[in-house]
């Protein structure tokens, strides 16, 4: 049974010049693709999955050397000239980009944009061509297409635009959609509705779609078939169930077990894969994963591995591959860790409270004498309490509120409302002396390792600077920071080097390290994986489980990943537009979400198990977070809300004028006119 | 790790100090430059070692006698050469050019290397602390920027000029520095203010860091190119201004001599007796050469990113 292909993609190699040497971008990929599918292309950043789409588009820098085929229709795409792909491009391919942003022209009309795909390729009048630009909007579920086709893109948000995006791609229904993170960009429940839309635009026009991607919970979701990519190469491919449920490359294996799932009840220590990808253009001698790979025998560097066939239907570049299974079920390879339970010196001392804080921000108008015409609460009567050597968890999309409350708890003066008691302290009643003091117990880790680290301090400089601060002898610094290198997982002799020599996770070890270095009660996390590779966050992620258990730290903990949270929180706090809307002990409220929305984000949350995320039933929220500008009347959630929809009248006007209070429903917190029950 | 390990480790732990330094001794090109001005200074400290003859034509051996009356020109202007002991040949009056380059050179050498530290000195920290600190400090200090900025120095340095002639070159350097910082205090101003809202400054705050260590330790190395870079200029620079005053008769004065009055007074005759110019010229020009190199150097020695620093 031979079924025809769309596209296929033979022994493609692409390099780069570079000043230190060649890169290997993509090395001798072959793929293909069949009609109608969905192909997952999983990668983390470096990998080449970004290069493969743009190679396959024609969209690739001119430095770039390519070799190797890929036929469209038995036309190989890499001989033709630019303006002989133009033809392709749009009308068989179609690409949909990371950053709706900048992917749309801000001076030109939605509309026109769209009109503009059609009239390249169709022949038509302008006017019915926006009027099919209407009625693709209308395809792609934007309220009152027919207006809205004279809109620019700056009126409409980051979701909004992303659906033009896709109505774009599939303006010429194509035989291919290229979707190079489509919903990266996008928060958790926004997200889910893109995924949704993909999903509709490759059933309306019967295009196969290619999913570049680094979540796997997103592939999980979406495709039919995966594509593992690793250091420029495939290193497995096949039927997405198997390759889920019966890894073969050990990378694959290492990379399905390190990512933390928001629906285990059970607190595991991630596996987490040794070191980081190598650099494209220094790599090693055989197959590049064998020097993190713990499967490693010398045979692995006598040669590049092939992608072969393997057990039918799926494919694999692994000189072991026949070995590698047995060596999973004999547990010789990435062994789960059972933790002890949590061992952790817990008190009910109360480090941390902060109850009705408030924050807001002046909404000033005029040009010449700008005056106040109104506030944004950015947050808005929150309470919280942090015990000794617990986790507590913000949880929230982007805008909610959430840093702004850690940076309010971290500048120590005296809030615009509520109170602030650290460490027994009200901080509006600190002296400077007080406050140094204080800060030497509370220490933060920010969410870009790249930025929070001086690019002009050696890392054993930046290290010692807390210490500094403090007067202690420059002899226990240099101790205390080998030590602190050590603890997290560092090579103490490398001191003297500076952060650009080092990537993204040892570079929010050497932060976390910093924070460490006076033995703080309180670590203050504000996103501290949310900007690192799939195979490096666990390691951090471990690191900070160790050290609770080590150290017994408490964490408050600021992140948008419920699966993350679900992983090292003991309790959580679900924000929404600058005020809590439910909180409670993790497991519970994770098992049983009492307010509508705490409900709606768990279900967005993509599941890197595709027997699950297909089954799954999901709650697709509309429209997107309100400007806190202007939030809704009543309950901030209502205009999204599926559960008032549901409710009677007097029930929906209750919840659109009345803001529901925190009261406790079956041990949680929630602010909700009708939480929803067991 | 052992204790062995750990302790050796730690001897091999260098402060950033000594971090720059070894950066900048392995870049050839900078080590090249830091070569020539050190020559050029040891010229400019032993040159009147070297010659029998001095600079001030009031002295005995001031001029050549000799020179004046044998000159196949008629009145001085012999050509270089050493069986006279004249290096760099007479000029008119049968002055000795080399003791004069000397003389000049020590004197633009001063005034350029100090009112460029003096300035970008001033530059670093006014502007550093007004992008920092914000709100008053910030007003305050622009205010005055502003002022001295509207102000016309020219006319100013020529006014106070019987001042400072009379009481040495050194407030020729105080005043040259202070009217040429302003410009580059705005930038750095502005620098500062887009650096202060990155993590690393605003962790260090969080961590207690005092104002004045912040922005010495992470301000200012964080702005090392754009300050080594405007200092390099700043050398030229105030060379030439002392030159222009110099011309005008506001700054160095005759008999005195700096390398800015030799090539003004030289390039008249710059086709037919180049010498009379050429040695000041070119010293200039080597002098600017060699610190724009270590300006370099230094830049990328600060600078981690940079190439030629690595391979550490």
């Amino acid at each position: 049974m031979k079924k025809t292909l769309v596209l296929q993609i033979k022994s493609l190699s692409v390099t780069f010049p570079s000043e230190s040497g060649t890169v290997n971008a993509v090395r001798n990929v072959s793929l293909d693709i069949f009609p109608g599918e969905v192909l997952g292309v999983v990668g983390e950043s470096g990998s080449g999955k970004s290069v493969l789409s743009l190679s396959t588009i024609g969209l690739l820098p001119n430095s770039a050397r390519v070799s190797g085929e890929i036929l469209l229709d038995g036309k190989n795409l890499l001989q033709l000239s630019d303006q002989e792909m133009s033809k392709h491009r749009g009308r068989d391919i179609a690409m949909v980009f990371q950053d709706p942003l900048s992917a749309l022209n801000p001076v030109q009309t939605i509309g026109h944009q769209i009109a503009e795909a059609l009239l390249i390729h169709q022949e038509i009048s302008y006017d019915d061509a926006l009027k099919r630009a209407g009625e693709l909007l209308d395809e792609m579920r934007i309220p009152r297409p027919f207006e809205r086709v004279k809109s620019y893109p700056h009126e409409f948000s980051g979701g909004m635009r992303q659906r033009v995006m896709i109505a774009l791609a599939i303006a010429n229904a194509p035989k291919i959609i290229l979707a190079d993170e489509p919903s990266t960009a996008l928060d958790v429940t926004v997200q889910a509705q893109v995924l949704e839309l993909l999903k509709r635009a490759s059933q309306l026009t019967g295009a196969a779609v290619v999913l570049v991607t680094h979540d796997m919970g997103v592939v999980a979701g979406l495709a039919d078939r995966i594509a593992i990519m690793y250091a420029g190469k495939i290193v497995e491919e096949g039927p997405i169930e198997k390759v889920f449920e019966n890894p073969a490359m050990p990378y694959t294996i290492g990379l399905i077990r390190s990512i933390p799932r928001v629906d285990e009840s059970e607190k595991r220590r991630l596996v987490s894969i040794a070191g980081s990808p190598p650099s494209p253009v220094a790599l090693p001698p055989g197959c590049a994963f064998a020097p993190r790979c713990p499967a490693y025998t010398e045979i692995c560097d006598s040669k590049v591995p092939d992608l072969e066939a393997f057990e039918g239907d799926r494919s694999v570049a692994c000189l072991r591959k026949d070995e590698i299974a047995g060596l999973v079920s004999a547990g010789r390879l990435y062994p789960t860790e059972v933790t002890k339970g949590h061992v952790k010196s817990t008190s009910d001392v109360k480090l941390l409270e902060v109850s009705n804080l408030s924050k807001s921000f002046p909404l000033l108008k005029g040009n010449v004498f700008r005056r106040r015409v109104g506030s944004v609460y950015a947050v808005d009567k929150i309470s919280f309490t942090l015990e000794q050597g617990k986790c507590l968890a913000i949880v929230g999309e982007s805008g909610c509120g959430k840093t702004t409350t850690l940076l309010e708890v971290m500048n120590l003066v005296a809030p615009e409302n509520g109170r602030i008691v650290v460490f027994g302290k009200n901080v509006s009643e600190l002296s400077k002396s007080e406050r140094l003091a204080i800060r030497k117990d509370l220490q933060i880790v920010f969410q870009d390792p790249f930025a929070s680290l001086d690019p002009r301090l050696p890392i054993g400089e930046a290290i010692m600077e807390p210490m500094e601060v403090f007067s202690v002898s420059k002899s226990e610094q240099l101790t205390r920071m080998q030590e602190l290198l050590e603890l997290v997982g560092l090579n103490p002799a490398h001191a003297n080097r500076f952060p650009s020599e080092f990537s993204g996770g040892q570079r929010q070890r050497i932060v976390i390290a910093r924070a460490l270095a006076l033995n703080p009660k309180i670590l203050i996390l504000d996103e501290p994986v949310s900007a690192l590779d799939v195979s490096v966050r666990a390691g951090v992620l471990n690191l900070l489980a160790e050290l609770q258990e080590k150290l017994g730290i408490s964490y408050l903990f600021v992140s948008h990943d419920l699966a993350v949270v679900q992983h090292v929180a003991d309790y959580v706090a679900v924000m929404y537009l600058g005020s809590i809307v439910e909180s409670g002990a993790v497991a519970q409220v994770f098992n049983s979400p009492h307010h509508p929305y705490t409900k709606a984000l768990l279900s967005a949350v993509p599941i890197p198990d595709p027997k699950v995320e297909k089954s799954r039933e999901r709650i697709i929220l509309e429209g997107e977070l309100p400007s806190p500008i202007n939030p809704p009347s009543g309950c901030r959630f209502h205009n999204r809300c599926f559960v008032t929809k549901a409710r009677s009248e007097t029930d929906q006007a209750k919840c659109a004028s009345e803001r529901p209070e925190l009261r406790i429903v079956e041990g949680a917190e929630v602010s909700c006119h009708f939480p929803l029950l067991k | 790790m052992s204790e062995k390990k750990l302790n050796q480790a730690k001897d091999e732990t260098l402060s950033r100090r000594q971090l720059i330094v070894r950066r900048f001794f392995r870049n050839k090109s900078a080590v090249f430059g830091l070569g020539t001005l050190l020559f050029i200074t040891a010229l400019a400290v032993l040159g009147p070692y070297l010659t029998p003859w001095t600079w001030d034509l009031s002295k005995e051996n001031g001029l050549d006698f000799n020179a004046f009356i044998d000159s196949p020109y008629g009145g001085g202007l012999t050509a270089p050469s050493f069986d006279d002991g004249h290096y760099f040949g007479t000029s008119q009056v049968g002055g000795d050019v080399f003791a004069q380059t000397i003389r000049g050179l020590q004197k633009s050498l001063l005034i350029g290397l100090l009112v460029a530290v003096f300035s970008t000195s001033i530059a670093a920290i006014v502007g550093a602390t007004a992008g920092y600190l914000m709100g008053r400090t910030d007003k305050g200090l622009m205010w005055l920027v502003d002022l001295l900025l509207v102000l016309p120095s020219f006319l100013i340095l020529a006014i106070l000029s019987r001042w400072y002639q009379s009481s040495g070159w050194l407030l020729l350097v105080v005043l040259l520095a202070a009217f040429n910082w302003m410009i580059t205090a705005r930038i750095v101003r502005s620098v500062s203010m887009s650096l202060r809202e990155r993590d690393f400054i605003r962790a260090a705050r969080y961590m207690g860091v005092p104002t004045r260590k912040i922005i010495s330790k992470h301000l200012i190395p964080n702005m090392a190119s754009l300050l080594i870079i405007d200092g390099t200029l700043n050398v030229g620079g105030a060379i030439l201004s002392e030159t222009g005053l110099s011309y005008l008769g506001f700054g160095v004065r005759a008999p005195d001599v700096s390398l800015g009055s030799l090539i003004a007074e030289g390039t008249a005759s710059a086709l037919t007796y180049p010498w009379l110019f050429m040695f000041s010229g070119g010293l200039l020009i080597l002098t600017v050469l060699a610190i724009s190199l270590i300006g370099d150097g230094l830049r990328d020695a600060f600078d981690p990113g940079s190439k030629s620093g690595r391979k550490s």
